[in-house]
């Protein structure tokens, strides 16, 4: 029972990570979406943990912890790189790669 | 001295191979050494291998030298054979010695030009190929000769190959040869299908055995081969490519398209006779082609501007009378047609060659004139020629070349009375036409000046042909006029002589002689009289309404010409150009299919950061989908 309340909130979660990941065009908004869909996911890792009893769960939770991290610190070096060059933040306007 | 005939042919092949390779960086006189020499050293060889043949002669009617096996499979064996009688070896002497003569003259001739080496080169090549076909012993070796003279001969035709025009006769040359080529192999083929041999000799017993006289089989190969014949000599139907082929240089008009290539189709017949006797509906055939040959090319020599043209039609006319006499059984009576015309036609055309020459490449008989004291040897020569060629009576070989064609055309049973009519009015059209070109060029006032007179090496070979234009005739002399049939004799040991029909002696004989003499006096006459700058009736006979409308159609060789354009070339052109566009069309569909993929799939390519992130998404769920199922 607990379980599944557990995973509709991650579900759910995601859901609004993916789509505010689509629909937003500001990269920094872009990159909190991420987090928030990661977070998700590692809901669900603590969830099914709980449900069998078991610590790798929490494990898992650690490592995507840990992983977020080091990504945002790589992402945001990437979006300085990308607001020096293009002079904006909008994810439409770094479109060199077209056709 | 007979183990040396290998060397005949192989000489002027090591000629070619060197100035091939090498000729470019040869001078002009090792160019000289290296062509001529090869083509001097093989007429000797052939002189030493000539007297030890006719040393044995007729107790040893041949002589086979095979050299190495060609094709060695389960089926056949073909060498690389030579074959020595009496018929190769008169073909051997007149090819060596008038090439010789002919690569002589063209050491004056052909000097202003860039591609000395090349020309030598070629015209070596063209000997190898030449002597090739007449000493092969067997069909695939006389085939292989067949295809390098026409190589040769269009690789001469072209020779100028900066002019299209030229270019273009010499595929026109290769092309129409090729038919006869064709049809010559297809008879190759069924020979080898139906008897299991190639050699020539053999062959032609087998055949001789298994196939009864007027079999389908007998006169379909006989057709063939005389299809073959009739392209390589320039007789209709595949006549049209001669006249153009005088676009090469005048040596090269000389050899091939006098003296040799245009006869290799006489000798094929010739050689190849116990055959063609075995299919009498064919032999028939060959006397109407070449008497129609003779009559049409006649006629259209009559008016043309061109001297070479006027020549080359010449050429063919005087091939018809050789078709003429093998069709009616007097097979030495051909070939000794063959060996004075060799002689006249190379030295006319030398000698028009030396006007050329003189008159800085003019070729237009009506803007000539008057050279007969400006160039006084050539005159001489040119005049012996066409005496020759007319056959004025007992000085000219020609004479008596002639002569026994028309006797054996009244006196052979395979012969018709209109034969001989036909052949007869031809000797008149010869003479006058031989006679218009003498006096448009020759007499009356100089049109244009000649700049210098032929040099020695030009002069030579006109005086040596000139000679044998008039002495070579003596080795036949007919009964009624010394009765000494030396050459028939030497020829008897090949080639069947026909027994006549009863009720011809001397007598009749003699009347037909002097029937003969007087059309040839009367057409030389009849040229003093139109074409004799003074008179002039030529021009008003031109001038009337059926003149007007007669000569432009003999002047384009009686429309033949014109025929093939609209019949073939024209539907053909018509035809490739339709269906490569289809085939086009085709192929670029492929590549308009191809580029529209492509502007799809570039166009998912958005350069947008969400757009990518969107596909991921759905393709995942996609996949999760596939997964769950």
């Amino acid at each position: 029972m607990l379980t599944t309340h557990a995973l509709v909130l991650a579900i759910m979660l995601f859901c609004i990570g993916l789509v505010g990941l689509l629909s937003r065009r500001n990269i920094l908004y872009m990159l909190l979406s991420l987090e928030i869909m990661l977070n998700a996911a590692s809901l669900a890792f603590i969830a099914g943990g709980a449900r069998w009893g078991q610590a790798d769960g929490e494990i898992m939770f650690l490592f995507i912890l840990t992983l977020a991290a080091a990504e945002v610190s790589v992402a945001l070096g990437i979006v300085l790189q990308l607001s020096y060059r293009f002079k904006t933040l909008d994810a439409d306007a770094f479109s060199e790669m077209k056709g | 001295m007979l183990r040396l005939l290998w060397l005949i042919p192989a000489l002027p092949l090591a000629g070619f191979l060197v100035l091939a390779l090498f000729g470019g960086r040869f001078s002009r006189r090792q160019i000289v050494w290296v062509g001529c020499g090869s083509v001097g050293t093989a007429a000797l060889v052939t002189a030493l291998v000539g007297a030890d043949f006719l040393r044995g002669f007729p107790d040893r009617p041949s002589y086979h030298q095979t050299l190495w096996n060609w094709i060695d499979t389960s089926g056949m064996t073909i060498g690389v054979s030579w074959y020595l009688d009496a018929l190769s070896l008169l073909m051997v002497a007149v090819i060596t010695g008038i090439g010789f003569l002919i690569h002589l003259y063209s050491v004056e001739y052909m000097s202003g030009d860039d591609g000395y080496a090349r020309f030598f080169a070629y015209m070596n090549l063209f000997l190898a190929a030449m002597l090739t076909l007449v000493l092969a012993d067997n069909l695939p070796l006389l085939y292989l000769g067949w295809e390098g003279v026409g190589l040769c001969s269009y690789l001469l035709i072209g020779f100028w190959y900066r002019e299209p025009e030229y270019g273009a006769a010499a595929q026109k040359a290769f092309i129409v040869t090729r038919i006869g080529d064709t049809a010559f192999a297809v008879g190759l083929f069924i020979l080898f299908t139906q008897l299991k041999s190639l050699s020539i000799q053999q062959v032609q017993t087998l055949a001789a055995d298994a196939w009864p006289v007027g079999s389908n089989l007998a006169v379909i190969v006989a057709v063939l081969f005389l299809a073959g014949a009739v392209g390589k000599s320039a007789q209709l139907p595949l006549q049209v490519w001669l006249p153009d082929a005088m676009a090469g240089p005048t040596p090269v008009s000389a050899l091939i398209h006098a003296a040799t290539m245009v006869t290799a189709g006489v000798y094929l017949i010739a050689r190849m006779h116990r055959l063609f006797e075995l299919a009498p509906p064919v032999l028939e055939a060959v006397a109407v082609i070449g008497l129609l040959t003779l009559l049409l090319a006649a006629c259209s020599a009559l008016v043309q501007r061109d001297i070479k043209r006027a020549l080359a039609y010449s050429t063919m006319s005087q091939i018809g009378y050789m078709f003429l006499a093998l069709g009616v059984g007097a097979w030495s009576a051909a070939l000794f047609h063959f060996l004075t015309h060799s002689c006249f036609k190379a030295l006319l055309f030398l000698a028009a060659g030396s006007v050329i020459h003189s008159l800085r490449h003019e070729q237009d008989i009506f803007r000539m004139g008057g050279l007969r004291r400006q160039l006084p040897l050539t005159f001489w020569t040119f005049l012996i020629g066409a005496a020759a060629m007319s056959g004025v009576p007992f000085i000219t070989s020609g004479f008596y070349s002639k002569d026994w064609i028309l006797w054996s055309a009244w006196s052979s049973p395979l012969s018709h009375r209109w034969i001989w009519f036909g052949a007869l009015l031809g000797t008149l059209l010869t003479g006058l036409y031989s006679f218009r070109l003498i006096f448009r060029v020759f007499f009356g006032e100089v049109r244009t000046p000649p700049s210098g007179a032929p040099g020695v090496a030009m002069l030579v070979p006109l005086v040596v042909l000139a000679f044998f234009a008039v002495t070579v005739g003596f080795l036949e002399l007919p009964r009624t006029l010394g009765d000494l049939p030396l050459f028939s004799q030497y020829l008897s040991h090949v080639l069947p002589t026909i027994e006549t029909i009863p009720g011809m002696d001397e007598s009749v004989e003699a009347h037909e002689q002097i029937a003969v003499t007087c059309s040839a006096l009367l057409g030389i006459g009849l040229a003093a009289v139109l074409f004799l700058p003074r008179a002039n009736v030529a021009d008003r006979l031109a001038g009337t309404s059926l003149g007007r409308t007669l000569l432009p159609f003999w002047q384009g060789g009686w429309g033949f010409d014109r025929m093939y354009d609209g019949l073939i070339v024209r539907p053909w052109l018509h035809l490739t150009r339709e269906s490569g566009e289809i085939i086009d069309r085709c192929y670029e569909s492929l590549v308009v299919a191809a580029e529209s993929f492509h502007g799809w799939l570039s166009r998912t390519q958005t350069g947008h950061v969400r757009w990518y992130a969107a596909t991921v998404a759905v393709g995942a769920l996609v996949l999760l989908g596939l997964f769950a199922m």
